[in-house]
């Protein structure tokens, strides 16, 4: 019999004459996956509040420009960030497996598709802020988009900077297997960010440019 | 049995210093750059209440000046700053660092562990902490700006828009508010996942989740609450500081903007705030009546099941601040309704308390006399609670002194007790010292006549018609007699809290040894040495019930066999 179902039958039994067993090894989750856990449930609430502001101002701007006027579907860049997920999954699996040659090469991808993103972002703003001529003062949509979009933005360069400096640690050899779950945590970091990137894609450029 | 026997080591903490002899200079530096979690537990408890008696000299400068009609003793404007203050201060400069305090300082030794999961995330959220309560102050010189207009932030503790956007609140006063309660924010956030954390994967062998003790169950659902209650703020004070710097709109009604959302996002981060302040209340109280009452804790499961029902439920109530804003009857019927839930998961609490004293062999001592306070008051400050939660009475009575009285009722009459009840409970363990019995009897019954002569009176006040924030009022209203008890009342209250810092004082000098467990509690921290050293047990302790230290001590009826 395992020592968890002694443990069961253990609780059931109000007549025991020894103390109940407790597993060996004891075993418990990780510090750093309970850690990052916490950290997304929290800064969930806080991109939360943003996405509320977008949604609430949502066609209560006074003044032009409108989302419509001015948004396209950034789909390359969506494709970029979504991909990047996928393939820090694979350099995640190659470092647990010990090939960290083949952990080196997606590292790099996803930092590449990473910094893509953040690029085409810019180009964005650039086109809004100079051939447009929306601002953060312009009107609600400006206030609301700008701060929105740039909270994730900032989200991604936090990402993409932690990814750079990984890679440079790799690349001096500093990156061992023994590393790989903490390259898996910092791994969920990094699709948090691209599922809050849903969020604001769904909101900022398919909803409010009905 | 494993860890059972704890040895005096020489360099835990307060004893190490002595040892080594080190200059001052050396000393200090030590407590700046500890990552001991015990350390920085006392440090969080040290500033907090030193802040405690700074904010409550303000309470007691805005009782003077409301103790007879037209006082004239400070002027509107410093009048506002006070009570801004005053109000900031006591949420974020003293509850949140003395509830953290202590739970930094128990839930590790609670748990058989040896540290927090993130020392230094733990130092870095005091620092935090630290500096962004310095910030709050430090207004009274900075808040003028280039522009030399105002000093401290007289914007309210909930610093309602547009009030707060630049052209109404000139100079840096606001922006300090704003800078303060974010960088202090962030810092509780950064606690709480350190909290989590520490309870979900550092509890010693055999401590299961079902034998942790309730105050780390208590814990993890304040922590949590924090993770989801404190973000709201911090994202509306971005938007603020956008609004105020770089002429963004969120809530300016000139360009469309809405004030009303100032509202709902500081209310969806205030109320959840109120039940991160009285959690650690019932953590404490969960852990000091049974002891007291010399009683396992009756209905451990249902306790538990309780306070996550009341952390679940807090977070869809906060409108209930803004009924008199007049919203859908929809609006009200639902936050008049989940408002009216939270009675149901706190009663069972509070039934539970009275269930586990019932029968118990009750010992008045000073933690035990806070505590029996607390229930009552606690009970007083719920019924008016679910008296406001009616929207047609809340728009009679908002913003009126009965609202205030009622939420002292909860910050003090429940939390401040409460804190009084733990300082009192783990000071023996925190120092070695016992703190006197006779002059902790003479502060709870000052501190108990004192609070009930200002409380209860204001809240006749409040049904008498008088408007919370006024500095002053005219002779005639009906308002004098009820203003000057409860200024009196103040002075027992200032009494009872120097008797307190005496008592500290002096046991700190030449107070009685406490020895290793001089409550005969039944949990972990009371296994170790008073101070713990800085690994708190020499071996790692292993547990089979949830009184471990009870199944130590009667070998021949352990707690096992029961649970």
């Amino acid at each position: 019999m395992s020592s968890a179902a002694q443990l069961r039958m253990g609780a059931a039994t109000h007549t025991m004459d020894a103390p109940p067993l407790i597993p060996d090894p004891w075993a418990l989750p990780s510090r750093g996956r309970a850690g990052m856990i916490a950290l997304i449930i929290t800064d969930s609430a806080f991109f939360t509040i943003f996405v509320a502001a977008y949604v609430f101002y949502i066609g209560k701007s006074l003044a032009p420009p409108y989302p419509h006027d001015v948004l396209s579907y950034p789909l390359f860049n969506t494709g970029c960030l979504l991909s990047s997920s996928l393939t820090i999954v694979i350099a995640s699996r190659a470092l647990h497996q010990g090939s960290i040659r083949k952990f080196a090469a997606w590292w790099f991808v996803t930092l590449v598709l990473g910094v893509e993103f953040l690029i085409g972002t810019g180009r964005e703003w650039h086109r809004l802020i100079y051939q447009v001529g929306l601002t953060l003062r312009t009107n609600l949509f400006g206030t609301t988009y700008y701060s929105l979009v740039g909270l994730h933005a900032l989200h991604v360069t936090i990402g993409a900077t932690a990814i750079a400096l990984i890679m440079g640690l790799t690349w001096s050899g500093a990156v061992t297997q023994q590393h790989a779950e903490r390259i898996e945590v910092f791994s969920w970091y990094w699709h948090f960010v691209d599922a809050v990137w849903v969020v604001v894609f769904l909101t900022v450029y398919v909803v409010s440019t009905r | 049995m494993a860890g059972s026997i704890e040895e005096r080591i020489a360099f835990g903490p307060g004893a190490g210093t002595a040892d080594l002899v080190q200059p001052l200079a050396g000393r200090l530096h030590e407590w700046i750059i500890t990552v001991d979690y015990k350390r920085l537990g006392l440090m969080y408890i040290a500033g907090g209440l030193f802040y405690f008696v700074v904010a409550g000299l303000q309470a007691s400068t805005i009782r003077l000046q409301l103790a007879v009609p037209d006082a004239g003793i400070v002027s509107p404007q410093v009048f506002n700053r006070l009570l801004t203050l005053h109000g900031t201060a006591m949420v974020f400069l003293v509850g949140m660092p003395i509830l953290i305090g202590f739970f930094n300082y128990l839930v590790p030794l609670m748990i058989g562990a040896r540290d927090l999961a993130f020392p230094r995330l733990n130092s870095f959220g005091y620092w935090l902490w630290f500096f962004g309560a310095l910030l709050l102050y430090f207004s009274y010189i900075g808040g003028g700006g280039l522009q030399g207009m105002g000093s401290a932030p007289a914007v309210g503790w909930f610093a309602y828009a547009p009030l707060t956007e630049t052209p109404f609140s000139r100079g840096n006063s606001t922006d300090y508010w704003i800078l303060s309660i974010f960088l202090t924010s962030v810092g509780s956030t950064a606690t709480a996942i350190n909290l989590i954390t520490t309870a979900f994967t550092m509890r010693c062998p055999g401590m299961t989740l079902n034998k942790m003790p309730v105050l780390v169950w208590l814990a993890v659902v304040d922590a949590g609450l924090m993770l989801v209650a404190l973000p709201p703020l911090s994202a509306a004070q971005v938007m603020l500081l956008l609004d105020r710097y770089f002429g963004a709109h969120f809530f300016d009604t000139q360009a469309g903007g809405s004030a009303l959302l100032w509202q709902h996002f500081f209310w969806i981060f205030g109320h959840p705030e109120v039940y991160v302040l009285v959690i650690p209340a019932f953590a404490f109280a969960s852990e000091i009546i049974p002891v007291f009452s010399r009683k396992v804790i009756f209905g451990y499961e249902v306790m538990v099941a309780a306070s996550c029902a009341i952390g679940f439920i807090s977070l869809g109530v906060w409108a209930h601040h803004m009924f008199a804003v007049g919203m859908t009857p929809a609006g009200n019927a639902f936050f008049v309704t989940s408002t009216m839930l939270v009675g149901i998961p706190t009663g069972i609490k509070i039934f539970n308390w009275l269930g586990t004293m019932w029968g118990g062999r009750i010992r008045l001592r000073v933690p035990m006399l806070f505590s029996i306070a607390f229930l009552f008051q606690f009970l007083i400050s719920g019924l008016t609670g679910i008296m406001l939660a009616v929207a047609p009475f809340d728009w009679q009575l908002t913003d009126t002194y009965f609202v205030v009285a009622h939420f002292h009722y909860v910050l003090i009459g429940a939390i401040v007790f409460m804190i009084f009840a733990a300082i009192y409970y783990w000071f023996p363990k925190a120092t070695g010292k016992m703190l006197d019995e006779r002059l902790g009897q003479f502060h709870f019954w000052l501190f108990f006549f004192g609070f009930h002569l200002t409380f209860d009176t204001l809240h006749l006040a409040g049904l008498a018609g008088m408007p919370r924030r006024i500095y002053t009022y005219q002779p005639g209203r009906g308002f004098e007699e009820l203003n000057l008890i409860a200024s009196i009342g103040v002075i027992l209250q200032a009494l009872g809290v120097i008797t307190l810092v005496y008592n500290i004082i002096r046991s700190l000098v030449a107070g009685r040894p406490a020895g290793k467990d001089p409550w005969d509690a039944w949990t972990l921290e009371w296994l170790t040495t008073s101070p713990p050293p800085e690994y708190n047990f020499t071996q790692v302790p292993t547990v089979h019930s949830r009184r471990p230290l009870w199944d130590l001590k009667h070998p021949g009826d352990p707690d096992w066999k029961y649970e």
